[in-house]
Formats: structure tokens, C-alpha cells, sequence
């Protein structure tokens, strides 16, 4: 069952992959093909908007349906809703059966070498199923979703291929039982990653995003693959098992690194959680994923919303024992991801862009998660990653749905009044909103998915016992506040008011089909009521039969005990801060519509900081991008061009060309020449003799 | 009494056919020459079959004349070459009205004249057998005598090869009076009884001027593109490929025979040449454009390489210039038969651009000649890179590690030239088709492709004949 989970998607991928392999015919196809029978009717829509951003319509002059756009779609979409179904059963197998232990499947034999053995097994526990669980059904609905969101795409079985293959990679790496195979999953879904957001290659802008991403999370991977290295040198292993049983050994150990000697464990921990931190896009390497936004918006659903950014959380969870021994580590972990979600927060407040705002929102939330994992409290940081990954993919896939509707447009100040025209998507928006912000009743467990999750979080943070824990507890209320804020905006500049859009566009609101709404009616379910039905097994009294020892506690880490019983302003915090936010958007955006721009007028610098992502694409533009370019170019100028070029190729063959002018120039046709040529050589070779060789 | 003339029963058989052959030429007149032609080529495949079911090891005339496994190679090669180079020759000397009877029949005595250089023990024998051979070539350059680069080429190579002689013999003379002995193997004992005195190593300086001159190689090649350029195309053909085999299998007896305990003399010596001639092969041919000129670089560059392997001085080395030998006769004759193709309208083309576009309207044979170019340069996996793998393994572990790396540079510089023909033939624009192939041409061709291919698997047996040869000198 298990080995079906994770190999079904790759299968998929195979299979998609070889679809792609066949070429296209040669004579141009309709944008809607005929098999698509419940497209027909909005087809004419998306005649029009051939120049716009997102939708697959970028390429309309040479429009050519891929073959076996159909069989590619239906089967990696089957296999993935197998893989789904198996999954919860693997959930409730390991998860809430009473004395279930780890399952380790053995796969291949990988890397056997003195010192180093690397075996390709599976390892399943509880936290594995939860990532099982999510990243299955995410995938899953995402692929369903995509059959109608990309049905005018003529490269489909390439997208289906790209989207199996970063499920496989994503299950790869949480199954990992060693680090090098989690090394393998990690690079894996980058490389899908890379691939999904350059899936529309013949744009530029598209391109720069996927190797924007693939760039800023090669830094995040060197500092976890030397974290890896560490691992290796410290323990003789990278099996999880090996380093978990004489991780208590190692703490206080001292190892010298950058030519200091630095606390051993600490040191590791850092390392890995750059790696992490680049995955999961956190504070400093953030500023790859608001531009990842250029892939499909299915892809950010997946890829940039539920599942691979979670990686970075799930890593830390995963490694817990380790951090568990390095208190410092946390404690930057915890600054991180607080940091994060105030930032990501900050900035999403005046954007522009449906998918942008919440791509600043996935951002902020992750930042919760690392907070959570930061002062100790694994079990909510998982658990928001849970619900999370139901209520972002909803938001996604629900602003895809948007964005079909209003034929690509992308730009919130272009909408407004799309609430009557579709009714379903607006419906699922607001749950999607609604779970976000986090309502629900305080002091009880009633409450949308991410009230469980978050005021868990924001209660942890407040007992947590590591120096930036208040502060981290200060910056999440005041971040509730703003995703509150940000999330209602949303909403109003979307659905409510007056309509902004041109009068063509508006004839044209249509809702999606039933293949893109049914996953979203899916995913609204989840994001209702998965924080009421899984919180008290993922956080409350079930922890400890639930995790089965998956997630590391030490001894002292009594987090999770002191957050049921903080003070009851705690409580209210979060809820306060929610209702704020709705109601200084209720103010800003339907009471007062005038008044965002009378503030952004009165704090201009302000609001240009913010909109401009605390200028940090800029920074890095100029600190690390223009010098990285001056420096190629002087390699490639100077280095290449004069250097290597100039005394390699250019200069090997310009000297050759002249030798062979010389040698050439000697065979003059003269016979005297040639004879005196030949006693020259007797005499030469007579000498060379006479003085080098007699003995 | 009578010398056993078991031994030299191939060499007598294609001289008395010689004369039979030069007899009815002379009696039937022109219209003989097809008759002469294939007679010729039958005596050269019965001389080979002589050679073959002949003794495995005898001498003969009082210790000059030498029969051993190392002869045999070295004749069979020469024989095939020969055989090949007058088959070769038939069609395009009547289509170009130099047709001779004379041009089989020499080609027959020059081919006598290579055995008995071949099987020489002693350094008369050493120096009729050349001469017999040479004095053969110099009127087969010359053969196309209206034409005048054809006439210059032979008086050329007549002259500069009348100085050779005087060189070698005055060589012999220096090593006859310091050691007393024209034998190869009485010279060999007094020089190991004696040392190698400044008398002999001068004598032997003299000597392989004479020979080097035979195989072209530097500083005594200059002869070699004027000659090749200015004789008629199958005459070059030939020139390319049995004498050299024959002057190098004497490079190679006197070295190893005569001067085995003179070793570090001749070794050095061998050792430059080999440079020299490998780096001007290389260099020298990127400046042509004539496609026969090219090819006596390339012949230049390539018994360069062969030297490599006899300046190892050991049975390793000689085995490896028996292989790459056998080779690089084997793709010359396939490349000249391309050559010979070279025909538009009629008649003869010698430029490489007028190879642009073969691979278009010849695909077959466009991919076939690439085969033998890429072969020539030395390129895995075809014969021509086992060839050099051979010599250049034999050099190193001799310890001529810098020639060797010195030699694999200079080859790295000769593929360019070979790889632009190939460039040429692939992706410059089409120039006017060329004539098809003889079915002769088509032949050497055909099996000279398909050598160069198989070679990596079917190689074997030559390996084998090759280290047997080789043993039976050291």
C-alpha cells in the first residue's frame, strides 16, 4: 500500500512523459478540442483573451493540441486519486490505530560504500502519514482541478507529467529514512518547481521567476547539504534511526567550523534550517515565491501554498531530536519565522495581485508554522501546516477559479462586484477566508481549521521558553491582525462593490465547471472542519498516541502542557486581532472606499516600503545580483573571452595557423632546397648523436 | 655451391613473371595492357600465397637473405598493396591516357625490389632490393610523361633520392670499415664486442638518412608533397602505401638487427625523427587544399607515429608499428580509392571543396570516407585509434612518456584537417555532384570502411600475426 502510494505518481509521470514524446500534428487544432464537452459552452470566452498573463493562452499563433492530451490528464489524475484514497487509510492505519508502529519498507539498495550506506527505504510514521495525507489530496485535487483549469493548454500532458512528478519527488521526501534520500525528494520538488513555474517558457518573465527560484533555493540547499555533511561527520551515519538513537551523546560537543570552534549541534541545526528556510521561503530567502506566482495557479496551489513549502517545516519536525539538543538554533528559528509572518504580513497588505497577496500570505503563514516549531511546540506547527495546506489551497485554486472567470486578469483593482456572477466561488472563498483568519469561538474547539491551528500557535509562542518567544507572541497577534485585514480585502476588492473591470470582461463572468469546483467544495470541507476533528489527536489529549514518538519532545519541553493554560486575554488575543483586521477592511474597502488612498497619500513612504516588499528584491538586485553579473561578465569578457580564449582556442589556432604558414612557406618546390633541407637533417642528426649519445 | 633457393621462391616467381609480363607488352603492343594489369595482379596474389605456404623461418644466400615471421607480415602487406595500388590504377590511367603496360609491370619489380628489402640480412642485399624498388618508382612517377608535373616529380624524387643513396651508402661504407662485416648479425656481434664507436653511430646516422628518406620521414620528407601532388593519382596511391612498408620493415631490421646493441644511438635518433615528423605532419597539412598534397602530410604524420613505436626499441614497440601499419595501408588504399573517385565530367577533381555536399548526394560513400578520416585522425573506436593506441603504449612503457605526450598532441593538431574534410563533406553548401565509383573503387572502398569499423572486434588475428612478427626480431 504503501509502496503504491509513492510510486503511482511516478508512474503517472512516466506515463505522461511518454505521451509528451509523440509529436504534435502537424495541422493547427481548435483552442477547445472536441472531447471536452462541458467546455464547450465557455470556450468563446477565451477566444478574446489570447494576451493574457495567466490561463495557458500565451501561446495563440501557434496553437497545436498535444496528443493524448486526454489520457494523460485521466490517468495521472487516477492514479493520484488512488494514491489519495490509500493514503487516508495509511492515516488512520498509523496514525489513529492504538499501537501501530513505524513502517519501514525496503526498496533498493543505493549507495554502498566504506563508511557510507545508503539504503532507499521508506519509512512510515505518523508524521509521514500526515504528509502522506496532504500531500496526496492536495495533489490529487489539483490534478482534477487542473483538467478544467488548463483545458485550453495544448502542452496538458506535459503540465500532468511535471505536477506527477513533483508529487513523487514531494513523497520521496517525506518517506525519507535517511537524509540523502530526503536530500533527493528536496532537490526533486525543486526541480519540479523549476519546471512548473518556467511551464509557460515562452514567457520571459516566467522564466526569470523559475530560475529566481531555483537560484535563492540553491542557497537554502548548500546550507542544508553541508548540514547533511555535518550530520555525516558527526555521527557516521545520515540513517534517521542511527542519528536519533546518539543524538543525547552529542549535545555541548564542539566542532570547528569556519575556523571557530562552535557548538556542535547548534552549528548542524543552522545549517539544515538554511535549508529549510530557502524551501519554505523564509525571511531573507522569501523572494522567490511571490514571483513563483508566474506558474500555472494550480502549480502555486500544489507546489507554492500546501505542500513543497512546507518541506522546510516538515524537515524540522522531522529532525526534531536534533534541534531538540540545540536550543540556540531554535531560538533563531523562532525570530525567523516570527519575522516572517510580521514581514510577510506587512507587505501583503497593499498588493495588488489576487495571487500575490496570497502568495505573501502563504509566506506568513509558514512563518507561524516555523514559530510553533521554534519554541518547541511540533505538534501545532504540524498541525497548521495540515490545516493550511486545506484552506491556502482553497484560496488558490478558489482565485483561480476567480481568475478564470474574469479571463485572466489578475489585478484586484480590475474586479470588484464578481460576488452575484459567481456565487459558488465567492461561497468558497469566503470559508477559504474565513479559515485563514482563524475564526472561531475562543476558550472552546469550535472554529474554522485555522483558528485551531493558529491560536495554538499564538498560545505556544506566549509559554514558550526561548528568548524571542515574546517577541515572536507580539509580532504573530499583530500579524493575525494584518492576514485579517489582508484576507477581507481580498475578499471586498474581489467580490464586493461596485464592478471595475471593462464591460467586455464583465459580459464574460462565467463560473468554472463542475471539474475545477467540485475539488474546491473538497478542499472548503477540509478547510471547515479538519481544525475541529483533528485538533484534539494532533494537539490536545491524543498527542502522545497519536505521534507514536514521531516528533521529538526533550524532557524540559513542557510547551505543550503551559498553552492549555494560559490567561484568557491570550486567548481573545488572536480573535481580537481578527476582528480588527475585518473591520479596518470593512472600513478601508466598502464603508469608505477613498480612504486606502487618502493614507497611502499621507504616508507615501510607507506605503511605497511596502508595496515594494521592504525593498528587497532591490537590495539583493544590488547586492548580490548586479555584482554576480559584473563578475560573470568579467569571467566571461575577461576570464573567458581574453584569457582562456585567447591563449586556449583562439590563440592555440592562430599559432597553429602560423606554424603552418612557416612549414608550409619551406616547401618551396626548389630541389637544392630540399637537398641542403636533407643534409641539414644528417648533420643535425650526426651532432645530436655524436653529443648525446656515444657511451 | 648452389644457395638454397627455397626461400626466395616468391621474389624469383614475380621476377620471372616480370620479365614474361614485360615480354608480351612488348610484342602485343598497347592493346596488352588489360591482360598485363590483371596478370600483374594475379602474380602479386601468387607471390603472397608463396610467401604464406613458404618456410617460417630460413636464410639463405650466405646469411643475406632472411626469412621469418616478421618478413612474412611485412610482405604480405606489401604484396596487398601492391596488388590493390595496380588494381586501382587500371580504369582512371586509361581514362586519363596514361595508360601503360610498362606501369604493371614495374609495380611488379618495385614489388621484387620490396622484398628483398624486406628479407634483407645484410647490407648489400639491403641496398639492391632499395634500389631495384626506387629506381622502379622513380620512372612511375614519371609516368604520365606529357604531363609536366608528372616529369618534375620524378626527376625530383630521382635526384633527391640518387643523394639518399649516396647517403646510405656512404653510411654502409663507414660501418663496413669500422666494423668490418656487412652481415646484420656480424655487425650486431662486433658492436656488441666492441662498442659503438663515433665510426659506426655516423655509418648508422647515414644509413637511416638513406632509409628515413624511403618512409618520407622529417627532416628527409620534402620530396614528398611535390611528388605525391604531381604524379598521377594511382601512382601516388601506391607510393603511399607498399614502399613505405617495405622501407620501414628495413627501418626496422637495420634498428633492431644490425644496430640492436647500438640501441640508444638509433633510438634517439628514431625518437626525433618521430617528433619531427608527427609535428610537421600535423602542422603542415592544415595549409592544404590540394587533397594529394594533404595526404602527403597526412603519410608524413602517420610514419611519424609508426617511429613512435620502433623508438620504444622493444618487441612491444615493433609489434605496434606492424599493427599501425597494416592499418594505415589499409585506410590510405580506401582513401585513394575516394580520391581516385574524385572524377566530374570525366575527369580528375583534387580539391577538397570539391568534396561540399557529398553527403547529400552520396550519402553511403560520404559516410564511409568519414569512417576512414575519422580513422586517420585517431578517433575511438575505429582501427586508426588502435593503431596509435599500440605505439603510443609501447612509448610509454619504454619511459618516452614526453613523446608520446608530445606525439598525442601533434595528433590532436592532424585531426583538424581530417575533420574539416569531413566538415566539408557535411555541411558546405553542395558544389556539382561527382562521377559514380568503379566497382574496383567501390571495392577497396567498401572494405576499407568496413575495416576501420570492425576492427575493435575482429582485430584479433592482426594483434596476434603482428606480436609474432615482432618476437621473431628481438
Amino acid at each position: 500500500m504503501f509502496t503504491a502510494i509513492v510510486f503511482l505518481p511516478l508512474l503517472g509521470f512516466l506515463i505522461a512523459a511518454a505521451m509528451t514524446l509523440f509529436p504534435y500534428p502537424a495541422a493547427p487544432v481548435g483552442a477547445a478540442s472536441g472531447g471536452h464537452g462541458d467546455h464547450g459552452a465557455d470556450a468563446h470566452a477565451h477566444a478574446s483573451d489570447a494576451h493574457s498573463d495567466d490561463h495557458g493562452h500565451g501561446h495563440d499563433a501557434d496553437h497545436r493540441e498535444a496528443p493524448f492530451a486526454r489520457p494523460a490528464e485521466l490517468v495521472t489524475s487516477g492514479f493520484l486519486l488512488i494514491a489519495a484514497l490509500l493514503s487516508w487509510v495509511a492515516f488512520v492505519q498509523i496514525g489513529l490505530a492504538e499501537h501501530a508502529a513505524t513502517v519501514k519498507i525496503a526498496v533498493l539498495p543505493w549507495i554502498h560504500t566504506a563508511g557510507l550506506n545508503v539504503d532507499w527505504s521508506l519509512r512510515i510514521d505518523t508524521l509521514t502519514a500526515v504528509m502522506l495525507v496532504v500531500v496526496t489530496t492536495v495533489s490529487a485535487l489539483v490534478h482534477v482541478y487542473s483538467i478544467g483549469y488548463m483545458s485550453h493548454d495544448p502542452d496538458r500532458p506535459r503540465f500532468f507529467a511535471y505536477l506527477s512528478l513533483f508529487t513523487f519527488a514531494m513523497l520521496m521526501l517525506v518517506t525519507a529514512d535517511n537524509l540523502v534520500q530526503m536530500f533527493f525528494g528536496w532537490e526533486g520538488v525543486g526541480l519540479a518547481s523549476y519546471l512548473l513555474i518556467g511551464f509557460w517558457f515562452q514567457k520571459p518573465s516566467a522564466n526569470a521567476a523559475a530560475i529566481k527560484a531555483f537560484v535563492v533555493n540553491r542557497v537554502g540547499d548548500f546550507g542544508f547539504i553541508l548540514g547533511i555533511f555535518g550530520v555525516f561527520w558527526l555521527f557516521g551515519s545520515i540513517d534517521l534511526d542511527t542519528i536519533f538513537a546518539s543524538v543525547g551523546t552529542m549535545k555541548g560537543k564542539e566542532i570547528v567550523f569556519l575556523g571557530g570552534h562552535v557548538d556542535a549541534m547548534t552549528t548542524l541545526c543552522l545549517l539544515l534550517f538554511l535549508g529549510a528556510m530557502g524551501k519554505s521561503a523564509q525571511f531573507l530567502l522569501h523572494t522567490w515565491l511571490p514571483d513563483a506566482m508566474e506558474g500555472p495557479t494550480p502549480v502555486s496551489a500544489l507546489i507554492h501554498a500546501a505542500t513543497m513549502v512546507t518541506a522546510g517545516v516538515f524537515m524540522v519536525a522531522r529532525l526534531s531530536p536534533l534541534f531538540e539538543q540545540a536550543p540556540a538554533a531554535l531560538a533563531v528559528v523562532t525570530l525567523v519565522g516570527a519575522v516572517t509572518a510580521f514581514f510577510a504580513a506587512t507587505v501583503g497588505l497593499v498588493q495588488n495581485d489576487i495571487k500575490r497577496v496570497i502568495a505573501y500570505s502563504t509566506c506568513s503563514q509558514l512563518g507561524y508554522m516555523f514559530v510553533a516549531l521554534g519554541v518547541g511546540a511540533y505538534g501545532p506547527g504540524i498541525f497548521h501546516l495540515f490545516t493550511h495546506a486545506f484552506f491556502k489551497a482553497l484560496l488558490f485554486l478558489g482565485a483561480g477559479s476567480v481568475i478564470h472567470a474574469v479571463s485572466g486578469e489578475q489585478d484586484m483593482r480590475k474586479m470588484g462586484g464578481l460576488g452575484p456572477h459567481i456565487k459558488l466561488t465567492y461561497a468558497l472563498m469566503i470559508i477559504g477566508t474565513l479559515a485563514l483568519t482563524g475564526v472561531g469561538l475562543p476558550m472552546t474547539e469550535i472554529g474554522f481549521a485555522g483558528y485551531n491551528s493558529k491560536d495554538a500557535i499564538i498560545e505556544a509562542a506566549y509559554v514558550g521558553d526561548n528568548i524571542f518567544a515574546s517577541l515572536a507572541f507580539g509580532l504573530l497577534v499583530i500579524a493575525a491582525l494584518f492576514t485579517s485585514f489582508y484576507s477581507w480585502r481580498l475578499i471586498f476588492l474581489t467580490f464586493w462593490g461596485a464592478p471595475r473591470a471593462p464591460k467586455d470582461v464583465m459580459d464574460h463572468v462565467h463560473e468554472s465547471p463542475s471539474v475545477m469546483t467540485v475539488p474546491l467544495m473538497v478542499l472548503a470541507l477540509g478547510a471547515v472542519i479538519a481544525g475541529m476533528v483533528f485538533s484534539s489527536v494532533f494537539i490536545g489529549h491524543g498527542y502522545g498516541e497519536f505521534w507514536k514518538g514521531s516528533i521529538f519532545t526533550s524532557g524540559g519541553n513542557h510547551v505543550l502542557e503551559h498553552m492549555h493554560h494560559v490567561p484568557v486575554a491570550v486567548k481573545f488575543a488572536p480573535f481580537v486581532a481578527m476582528l480588527l483586521g475585518l473591520g479596518t477592511a470593512y472600513v478601508f474597502y466598502v464603508a469608505k472606499p477613498e480612504l486606502p488612498g487618502q493614507l497611502a497619500a499621507s504616508q507615501p513612504g510607507l506605503y511605497r516600503f511596502l508595496l515594494n516588499k521592504w525593498y528587497f528584491d532591490e537590495l539583493y538586485d544590488f547586492l548580490f545580483v548586479k555584482p554576480a553579473k559584473a563578475f560573470g561578465r568579467f569571467l566571461w569578457k575577461e576570464g573567458d573571452g581574453r584569457v582562456i580564449d585567447g591563449f586556449g582556442p583562439d590563440g592555440v589556432s592562430a599559432r597553429v595557423v602560423q606554424i603552418t604558414g612557416r612549414v608550409v612557406a619551406l616547401q618551396s618546390g626548389y630541389l637544392y632546397h630540399y637537398a641542403f633541407a636533407m643534409l641539414i637533417g644528417v648533420a643535425l642528426l650526426a651532432t645530436m648523436v655524436m653529443f648525446g649519445g656515444v657511451r | 655451391m648452389t644457395p638454397d633457393l627455397l626461400p626466395a621462391l616468391p621474389e624469383i616467381l614475380l621476377a620471372i613473371g616480370a620479365l614474361a609480363l614485360l615480354m608480351y607488352g612488348v610484342f602485343v603492343g598497347e592493346k596488352s595492357i588489360g591482360t598485363v594489369t590483371w596478370g600483374a595482379v594475379l602474380l602479386l596474389v601468387a607471390a603472397a600465397i608463396a610467401v604464406l605456404a613458404g618456410p617460417k623461418l630460413a636464410t639463405t644466400f650466405g646469411g643475406a637473405w632472411v626469412i621469418d615471421p616478421f618478413a612474412r607480415f611485412m610482405k604480405v602487406l606489401a604484396l596487398g598493396g601492391s596488388a590493390v595500388a595496380v588494381v586501382l590504377a587500371a580504369r582512371p590511367s586509361v581514362a586519363d591516357r596514361y595508360a601503360r603496360f610498362e606501369y604493371p609491370v614495374l609495380v611488379v619489380l618495385a614489388t621484387v625490389g620490396m622484398m628483398m628489402m624486406i628479407s634483407a640480412g645484410d647490407l648489400i642485399s639491403l641496398y639492391l632490393g632499395l634500389e631495384l624498388q626506387s629506381l622502379a618508382l622513380y620512372v612511375l612517377a614519371a609516368i604520365d610523361r606529357d604531363n609536366l608535373k608528372s616529369t618534375e616529380a620524378g626527376l625530383k624524387y630521382f635526384v633527391l633520392g640518387a643523394l639518399s643513396s649516396g647517403l646510405l651508402l656512404y653510411g654502409a661504407s663507414l660501418t663496413y670499415g669500422f666494423t668490418g662485416h656487412t652481415g646484420f648479425t656480424d655487425i650486431a656481434a662486433y658492436v656488441k664486442a666492441h662498442g659503438a664507436s663515433t665510426g659506426v653511430v655516423f655509418g648508422l646516422v647515414f644509413i637511416l638518412a638513406g632509409l628515413t628518406f624511403k618512409i618520407s620521414a622529417v627532416p628527409f620528407h620534402m620530396w614528398t608533397p611535390d611528388v605525391y601532388e604531381g604524379s598521377p593519382t594511382p601512382i601516388t596511391a601506391f607510393f603511399a602505401s607498399a614502399p613505405k612498408v617495405a622501407a620501414f620493415a628495413l627501418v626496422i631490421r637495420v634498428t633492431a638487427e644490425a644496430f640492436g646493441p647500438a640501441g640508444h644511438s638509433w633510438q634517439q635518433i628514431i625518437a626525433f625523427v618521430a617528433l619531427a615528423s608527427m609535428v610537421l605532419g600535423a602542422f603542415a597539412g592544415i595549409g592544404q587544399k590540394n587533397i594529394k598534397r594533404l595526404m602527403a602530410y597526412s603519410s608524413i604524420g602517420h610514419m611519424g607515429y609508426a617511429l613512435v613505436g620502433l623508438a620504444a626499441g622493444t618487441a612491444e614497440g615493433v609489434q605496434g608499428v606492424a599493427i599501425y601499419l597494416a592499418i594505415y595501408v589499409v585506410t590510405t588504399l580506401g582513401t585513394f580509392a575516394m580520391i581516385l573517385a574524385m572524377r566530374r565530367d570525366g575527369h580528375p577533381v583534387e580539391e577538397i571543396g570539391d568534396l561540399a555536399g557529398l553527403s547529400r548526394s552520396r550519402p553511403l560513400v560520404a559516410a564511409g570516407f568519414a569512417l576512414l578520416l575519422f580513422s586517420l585522425a585517431g578517433i575511438p573506436p575505429l582501427a586508426g585509434f588502435f593503431g596509435k593506441l599500440y605505439v603510443f603504449m609501447a612509448a610509454v612503457h619504454a619511459g618516452l612518456i614526453p613523446l608520446a605526450i608530445l606525439g598525442v598532441i601533434a595528433s590532436v593538431i592532424g585531426a583538424y584537417y581530417y575533420i574539416r574534410i569531413v566538415k566539408v563533406i557535411y555541411f558546405d553548401e553542395p558544389v556539382a555532384g561527382l562521377d559514380p565509383l568503379s566497382i574496383e573503387q567501390s571495392v577497396v572502398f567498401g572494405v576499407a570502411s568496413l575495416f576501420v569499423l570492425v576492427f575493435i572486434v575482429f582485430g584479433n588475428g592482426l594483434v596476434t600475426a603482428a606480436d609474432a612478427a615482432a618476437k621473431s626480431l628481438f
